[in-house]
């Protein structure tokens, strides 16, 4: 087990980590009132929770060396042979058709289960999913850490919102209308940086997407600045105003429908020779280029079909809440839906739907700690990059299956 | 011409604010080649833990001079402390992944600190004690310039001077140096690089505390988010000068300052931001090796 | 000896004040394996990096010969135009797709010969699903031209390091090249690497491809190589067959020194 040399070091660790959060997290002061609030409680905690993670931390290594050391062939957790469960049960069809044919049906019948509110939420979480896929083309599959996307939600968002306040535009025109206007964003956007490298890359996007937000805040006559636009109408249904529960019914449907569209075209274009040029893109530029594989167009189709999405879910949130302003918009958006795709991971259609869920919903159902939920997804980023870098649902290339061709040769 | 001189003089205030905590970047990056994203939210953490000791001091009756030494101190103890312990944490693990993941950690980190601090403390924006006391020979030019401005400008001054002469003269200097030309070959030559690392995340972090310590005092308030905006402009500062040069961080720096303050003096103040990000965008784009740097070659 | 295809002329590429590259003349002939040598640091990559596009040469001109074409000059074309015109390459230090299977990574290769894209990949058209089978296909039987067939669904990086270097060329033949610039194919390799290599090098130039190759290892390049052109500080300082540059006193000096 662990050693006494390696308890004193945890508790060294947890003496440093007192010490570091002495200021912020002992005193309070109340400037107006002249007061000091002295919590030292919270020191306690912080140098009790430091020691026990560091111990778990330790332990967890050395389990890991101690693994790595013995049998090989040892069952373990959550795996069936060599292979984890999730991977074999994607790869024979006898499990997994079933398994989606149940997740199906539990997602449509999910509104007949549960009230409104939680269909609500859970329409949010979906949206999450789709979004989370989008970037998943272009950070997952190409490689290109995009900060800014949420601009593209804000440009479908807009979009509608606009052209419904001047034209009084309809829900069905937006929704194709807000996709193109975020992929042509994409493509205006695109062509100027996506020759840069990988982090200046994302700086840019970040920058990019904090100029939208800002003029958009800014520019009163065009977009009614922070006040934002309200009275956007719900999607109508044939021409009929629905009540409002049957609203976010619809709209429920509707995000559902998107979705199993989603997956379906992303599972398809990773498979392609498309899919395949931007994960060779993502691997070794240079080599890609070698290959005959034109940089600049294969980058921009990724960076417009990631923008189409996200313009997407904006005119559809747009037309849920019947409410935006720039404030929905900011980078922390962003940093939730990089998150989402980082947890799950990258280029992992399951890994980004189940990042989805955990993320989005879990925060609603465990109240307590809704207000810890950006600390938490700023730590996510954090962890996954230092111990999980692949996602919890790491992605696995294609296989194919040959007979030995017997003419040799050309065949 | 006073409002002229006016804008020029805030301008370089806040340019060399922007520069102390834009070596931070430019040091980070020629070592490791790490936009370290958190920077900003350590100098945010360096203007908290000022204000809280300050506050904390003048609630006790403690006298003006000790409070200012004793602020300052403590903002740059703690902040290279999160410098120091940030690096050692979600950085150095990350030494040999593939380029993006550092940045993602990064950011991720950048997150943690801003979510951090307002848990511990508070959203709301705090007002920060007046350190600076008001110069009596000041007065008469008291519409152009006031003591902040040129308290800012001579200590700035001060603090690049010093990392000039510690990065040329003294052994850690040439250890840094070296390591940002050739990292495997200064460890072969005995470097211990762990160290130099952490030693530039320790003075970066100071620098910024030092700016967060100045600004803050100079503004008069303070809030968690802080960081975002200055460190995003910092770092505009860092590629401007030429990212990985220490005198184009400065040069970056006050180019940014003024730029601003011109800028929002002539033109508009709606739109501060947005300068700062479109040159950012710019400059990355049409010329991402800055004013002072050098381009790099492609090897294949 | 087929008739020219590459001619290159006056080729030239300075990095500020370095002339890295020299005033060098350069031609291919069809089916032929030319080498080119030099100590290290002559500008042999340097001149490769220049023919692939990867570098804009400052002076020079590189100029392509197909039967029944007309001549098209290649300066300034970006990497993946020259490959799309027919010259594929392979890297000194290898640079394979590591995350990609080894099918995979050949497959990439025939990404200039096919041409399905968004539409494509969602729909599976009929066309698209053949024109896939096409590319799996062919890039099978390439797989088994350079004996890694039964590694297909390996990923690229679990490869032997001579395994890797095959892969590398597998992938620059599946874009259909006429011309084959090999960067230091057999570094790294062992005896028994070395020789599978040439042997394979053989098979490719009878099946009526042309090669430029860059090596080191002299006795491969003896041995195979109808021409070798030598380099030197940037400049061409010999050509010939492999007897003539043995002989010749600049080759030596370059070599041994005074």
């Amino acid at each position: 087990m662990i050693s006494l040399e390696e308890f004193k070091r945890s508790f060294k660790v947890a003496l440093w980590f007192m010490f570091l959060t002495f200021p912020l997290l002992v005193i309070k002061v109340n400037p107006i009132e002249r007061t000091v609030l002295w919590k030292w409680e919270n020191m306690a905690f912080v140098g009790i929770g430091a020691f026990i993670l560091s111990v778990l931390i330790r332990a967890f290594f050395i389990q890991k060396e101690r693994s790595r050391n013995s049998s090989k062939n040892k069952r373990r957790f959550g795996y069936i042979g060599d292979e984890p469960l999730v991977q074999f049960i994607l790869r024979e069809p006898k499990y997994l058709y079933p398994l989606s044919g149940g997740v199906l049906i539990f997602a449509l019948l999910f509104p007949a289960l549960f009230d409104t509110y939680q269909t609500n939420i859970m329409t949010t979480a979906l949206m999450y999913v789709v979004l989370g896929l989008g970037l998943n083309i272009v950070v997952g599959l190409a490689g290109l850490l995009d900060l800014g996307y949420v601009a593209f939600y804000l440009v479908g968002a807009y979009s509608y919102a606009l052209l419904n306040y001047h034209f009084d535009i309809g829900f069905w025109m937006a929704l194709p209308i807000g996709a193109m206007l975020a992929a042509l964003f994409g493509i205006v956007l695109g062509f100027p940086v996506l020759r840069l490298r990988g982090d200046y890359l994302a700086i840019v996007t970040l920058g990019f997407g904090e100029i939208i937000r800002l003029v958009m805040e800014n520019w009163n006559a065009f977009s009614h600045g922070p006040s934002g636009i309200s009275n956007i109408p719900r999607p109508g249904f044939f021409g009929m105003d629905l009540s409002l529960d049957s609203a976010i019914l619809y709209i429920y449907y509707l995000v559902v429908a998107l979705v199993i569209i989603t997956i379906f075209v992303v599972n398809r274009l990773q498979d392609s020779r498309l899919g395949r040029a931007w994960i060779a893109l993502r691997e070794d530029e240079i080599a890609c280029q070698a290959m005959g594989i034109d940089k600049t167009k294969t980058k921009l189709t990724a960076f417009a079909l990631g923008a189409t999405w996200a313009g997407l879910v904006g005119v559809i949130f747009a037309a849920k809440t019947t409410f935006i302003n720039p404030a929905s918009f900011t980078f922390l958006e962003s940093a939730i839906i990089l998150s989402i795709v980082v947890l799950g991971g990258m280029g992992s259609i399951l890994g980004v739907i189940f990042g989805a869920l955990v993320l989005i919903l879990l925060p609603e159902y465990l109240r307590v700690f809704s207000e810890y939920r950006m600390l938490a997804f700023g730590g996510i980023l954090v962890v996954m990059m230092v111990f999980r870098p692949q996602g919890l649902i790491a992605n696995v290339r294609r296989t194919y299956q040959f007979k030995k061709s017997t003419k040799g040769g050309d065949s | 011409m006073e409002y002229f001189i006016e804008l020029f003089l805030s301008g370089l205030t806040r340019g060399s604010i922007y520069a102390l905590i834009a070596l931070g970047y430019t040091m980070v990056y020629g070592i490791i080649g790490l936009i370290n994203f958190a920077h900003g939210d350590i100098y945010m953490i360096g203007a908290f833990t000022s204000f809280i000791v300050a506050t904390v001091l003048s609630i006790y009756g403690f006298p003006m001079l000790s409070i200012i030494v004793l602020a300052g101190l403590a903002a740059a103890v703690w902040a290279s402390a999160y410098g120091y312990t940030i690096e050692k944490l979600a950085y150095r693990p990350l030494r040999h992944a593939p380029r993006l993941s550092p940045l993602i950690s990064a950011i991720g980190m950048s997150i943690f600190l801003q979510n951090y601090v307002l848990l511990a403390q508070t959203s709301d924006f705090l007002p920060f004690p007046e350190l600076i006391p008001e110069f009596d020979f000041i007065e008469p030019y008291a519409h152009v310039v006031g003591s902040a401005e040129i308290v800012i400008l001579i200590t700035t001054a001060l603090a690049m001077i010093l990392l000039t002469l510690v990065i040329k003269f003294t052994r850690m200097g040439k250890a840094m140096r070296a390591t940002s030309q050739d990292r495997m070959m200064a460890m072969l030559t005995g470097i211990n690089v762990d160290r130099v690392i952490s030693t530039t995340f320790i003075i970066g972090s100071t620098l910024a505390a030092l700016g967060g310590l100045l600004i803050a005092s100079h503004i008069g308030q303070i809030n968690f988010y802080i960081g975002f905006i200055a460190g995003i402009k910092a770092f505009t500062a860092a590629v401007l000068g030429g990212i990985g040069s220490i005198p184009g961080a400065v040069l970056g720096g006050f180019v940014l300052g003024l730029t601003e303050s011109f800028a929002t003096g002539y033109v508009s103040s709606d739109y501060e931001d947005v300068f700062a990000f479109s040159l950012l965008v710019l400059i990355l784009i049409f010329k991402p090796s800055g004013i002072l740097g050098r381009a790099e070659i492609q090897k294949v | 000896m087929g008739e020219q295809i590459l001619n290159v002329t006056g080729l030239s590429m300075h990095f500020g004040g370095i002339h890295a590259v020299d005033q060098v003349d350069l031609d291919i002939n069809q089916g032929e394996i030319v080498a080119l040598i030099g100590p290290n640091g002559a500008g042999k990559t340097t001149f490769f990096n220049c023919l692939t596009g990867i570098y804009n040469p400052t002076f020079g001109d590189i100029t392509l010969h197909r039967s029944g074409k007309k001549p098209a000059r290649l300066n300034g074309l970006k990497p993946n135009q020259v490959t799309t015109k027919g010259m594929a390459r392979t890297f000194q230090n290898i640079r394979l797709f590591h995350n990609m299977t080894v099918l995979e990574n050949v497959m990439i290769g025939r990404h200039c010969r096919t041409s399905s894209f968004i539409a494509g990949a969602i729909f599976r058209t009929k066309h698209n699903r053949r024109e896939e089978n096409e590319i799996i296909e062919k890039s099978y039987s390439i797989l088994e031209k350079v004996g890694l067939e039964k590694y297909v669904n390996d990923h690229a990086s679990n490869l032997s390091y001579g395994a890797q270097r095959r892969l590398e060329i597998a992938r620059a033949l599946a874009t259909d090249p006429f011309l084959l610039l090999l960067d230091e194919p057999a570094a790294g390799m062992n005896p028994q690497e070395t020789k599978q290599l040439d042997e394979l090098i053989c098979r490719i130039r009878d099946d009526g491809l042309a090669i430029l190759l860059i090596e080191h290892d002299m006795k491969l390049v003896m041995s195979i190589s109808d021409r070798i052109f030598v380099m030197d500080y940037g400049k061409k300082i010999a050509q010939g067959t492999p007897l003539e540059v043995r002989e010749n006193p600049a080759v030596i000096k370059a070599y041994l020194g005074e």
